[in-house]
């Protein structure tokens, strides 16, 4: 493997095709900021998603979905990160709908994920980093129920979704993997707080507050006390998607900047001339090939059902992430006072790594993840 | 079952009845690799049956055709047969830069004649061969070199010095660079090879700073060479240098995987916490160069890479070399800095980290190797 087939190829162009058209920062990302929208997207694109079967890259074919896997959302996300598209795709097309795969959730909203109506969300953290088995938010037996209480945040485009798939603890401690469940929480939940928030990037996130939200027993999405599997099948997918967006967002700095040091001229130089700046860019130019790599190959193991798909996820994000980091810099750097500027397209990177660096882990998460995994 | 199945399940077959038990453990150091050449000594009877069941198979060279003393393997075939070699832990059972460097690009460059004359030997251990490119003037700006070959009418005549030439003082035959017009930089050089018994040809070991001397100075007095020893058109042999070095390059590469599979922290343990979290850096930057190289292989066969992408590879997995023999003398403390001891296998730990040094000089400098990216893949001005 590690090659992609003429299907994959076929999916890549018309990603790449439609986000280049449709996505980029001044028709997206610069327009939904400057009129401060409160979704931080726009649901016609997530329409247009939609019309091309993009939104079921993760869904089953039997379930209406194109029936692929986290390979193709690779490809996908590989591109919106390159044009810093704002969209549900990762959130509701790759992290929630791998989350309730194969559970009765998947019936109720699959269809919804699949036209484009519905954006659901994850809320894993509840403090300041990701913790995922530090969740602390309680769900306590009530009748045949569970009643909800605690606080989640940096839940992603929280605001706008009609479900949140929310992790509690109904058993253990926090620390634990066990005793975690996973519930499926409506919006309009009586007792559920939603606090939309805009980041750095202009993207929402929401702070929720569980203040005695009652659900049912049929919210639970797969076996209580065993939240762990559905979750870490979402956070997987996740992380190993917020790779490749990562690969896009480095990608797109990097072109950005080659593009500036062949345009540019000091000295009556072209800046791209001086060896200084060859050396740096030619450095990041093969960061960029070996984070792709990493974010492909996690996202393959996932498809196999490899038993070493959960250190090469780390692998990836922990790269993908410090290689983005690095390209932005750069890109900053390069750009020298131009850059600075919100005139110039630039600084969207910046800000978008510096989010996505964040998500499902940030570098120190993965790297001491990698080693636990390694034993060491 | 497909055809790569069967190929598999045989191959292992074949290699679990043939590959001698003690080619199946590590190599312990350096002198147990086996090089062949006229004045090879077996290190055991187990390397000279390995070596020699191997050859009969074309199975040191997988990928040449039959006629060269190969097996004609496609590539995925001869990725099966590494793959279960490295499963047994199966020795590579020669070492060879005219496996590595001379017979590609023979392969590419050479006469029938020439394929016919020097391949099989190489396939077969008999030949061992250096390579003559660096000289005292010539490091980074290889196409500066001066040995010089005048066309004597039926024979060149070779004076001039070489440095850096690796086991010069035990090859057989060398490849070497020599300047055929001073017309041109590139344009007047020409890629010969010769017998190092020829008269006028001598070696010096030079000492290394790991107390090794693998490179050698090798002087050129008046030697005579036939006219027909030339690899492509004389005053072209630039491109055949640099197609030669793409090889070497992607070989060095390799490095960059290091000897074992699996992390670096598994093997090394680190109980401090800084130094936990630096190996750790590095095992993540180690596995996603894996999954490159394993990528680019793959995209190599299918004719999707880029030319100049050795020169990533070379220049990544060499820092990514150095980076892991830095990493391994942090861990091993004070007992990694020993230089003697059985104990520390005289000293192989400090001894492998000093070699590593020359990785991102050899095959080219990983500032060349940046030059390169900049120029064609980048494809930045003036580069």
């Amino acid at each position: 493997m590690a090659l992609l087939n003429d299907d994959q190829k076929m999916l890549r162009e018309t990603a790449a095709d439609f986000l280049a058209d449709k996505g980029g920062i001044a028709k997206q990302l610069r327009h939904w900021r400057d009129i401060s929208c409160k979704d931080g997207f726009g649901h016609d694109l997530w329409k247009q998603f939609a019309e091309l079967g993009l939104t079921g890259i993760c869904i089953p074919d039997d379930q209406g979905g194109l029936g692929l896997g986290a390979v193709e959302a690779a490809l996908v996300l590989e591109e919106i990160g390159r044009n810093l598209t704002p969209s549900p795709f990762l959130t509701t097309a790759v992290v929630a709908a791998r989350t309730i795969a194969g559970t009765a959730h998947a019936e109720r909203w699959y269809p919804a994920i699949l036209s484009g109506e519905s954006v659901l969300s994850l809320a894993v953290d509840e403090s300041g980093r990701h913790a995922p088995q530090n969740t602390a938010l309680s769900a306590d037996r009530r009748g045949n129920g569970f009643v909800l209480n605690g606080e989640k945040q940096f839940v992603v485009q929280g605001a706008s979704a009609d479900m949140v798939l929310t992790v509690a603890r109904t058993g253990g401690s926090p620390g634990e993997r066990d005793g975690i469940t996973l519930f499926a929480v409506p919006k309009d939940a009586a007792g559920l707080d939603i606090e939309n928030e805009a980041l750095a990037d202009s993207s929402k996130v929401a702070r929720l507050r569980f203040s005695n939200v009652g659900l049912d027993a049929d919210a639970v999405v797969g076996e209580v006390d065993a939240g762990w599997v559905p979750l870490s099948r979402g956070l997987n997918a996740g992380r190993a998607g917020a790779s490749a967006e990562l690969v896009g967002v480095a990608a797109g700095a990097s072109a950005m900047t080659v593009d500036y040091l062949k345009q540019r001229k000091q000295f009556g130089k072209l800046i791209g001339e001086f060896q200084a700046l060859q050396h740096r860019a030619a450095h990041l130019y093969g960061e960029i090939e070996i984070a792709r790599a990493a974010a492909l190959k996690a996202a393959e193991l996932l498809d196999s059902g490899d038993e070493i798909s959960e250190l090469m996820v780390s692998v990836a994000k922990a790269k993908a992430a410090s290689v983005a980091k690095l390209s932005v810099q750069e890109a900053m750097q390069m750009h020298g006072g131009i850059g600075m500027t919100d005139e110039h397209d630039i600084g969207f990177y910046v800000k978008r790594e510096a989010v996505l660096g964040e998500l499902f882990g940030n570098v120190y998460f993965h790297r001491a993840r990698v080693a636990d995994l390694s034993d060491y | 079952m497909t055809d790569l199945d069967a190929f598999r399940s045989d191959t292992r077959a074949w290699l679990e009845a043939n590959c001698p038990t003690e080619m199946r453990q590590p190599m312990g150091s350096e002198a147990d690799a086996c090089w062949g050449g006229r004045n090879w000594t077996f290190g055991s009877d187990a390397q000279r049956t390995w070596l020699e069941r191997m050859v009969a198979r074309g199975w040191t060279v997988p990928h040449w055709p039959k006629e060269y003393g190969g097996a004609g393997l496609s590539p995925s075939e001869a990725k099966v047969l590494k793959e279960e070699m490295a499963g047994i832990g199966a020795r590579n059972p020669l070492y060879s830069f005219g496996i590595s460097m001379l017979g590609p690009a023979l392969l590419k460059f050479g006469t029938d004649e020439q394929k016919k004359r020097f391949l099989p030997e190489i396939a077969r251990g008999e030949t061992r061969w250096c390579q003559g490119y660096s000289e005292p003037g010539a490091g980074s700006d290889l196409a500066g070199l001066q040995t010089k070959a005048e066309d004597k009418g039926d024979h060149w005549l070779i004076n001039g010095q070489k440095v850096w030439t690796s086991y010069a003082d035990k090859a057989d035959w060398i490849f070497c660079l020599v300047r055929t017009s001073a017309a041109s930089k590139q344009g007047g050089i020409s890629f010969l090879l010769f017998d190092m018994a020829t008269p006028g040809v001598s070696t010096k070991p030079i000492l290394l700073i790991s107390g090794n001397s693998p490179f050698c100075e090798t002087f050129f007095d008046n030697v005579k060479v036939p006219k027909d020893q030339v690899v492509g058109e004389v005053n072209r042999g630039w491109d055949v240098a640099k197609y030669l070095l793409g090889h070497e390059r992607e070989m060095i590469a390799g490095m960059g995987l290091g000897a074992t599979g699996g992390t670096l922290g598994r093997m090394l343990k680190p109980d401090d916490p800084f130094l936990r979290s630096e190996i750790a850096t590095f095992d993540v930057d180690a596995l996603a160069f894996a999954a490159m190289s394993e990528r680019f292989f793959e995209m190599f066969k299918a004719g999707e890479t880029h030319p100049a992408s050795p020169s990533m590879m070379k220049y990544a997995g060499t820092e990514l070399n150095k980076r892991r023999h830095e990493l391994m003398m942090s861990a091993g403390g004070f007992d990694a800095l020993e230089w003697d001891s059985e104990r520390s296998k005289s000293g192989k730990t400090a001894r492998d980290w000093l070699r590593t040094k020359a990785n991102s000089i050899e095959g080219g400098t990983s500032e060349i190797q940046l030059n390169i990216v900049a120029k064609h893949i980048l494809g930045l001005p003036g580069a």
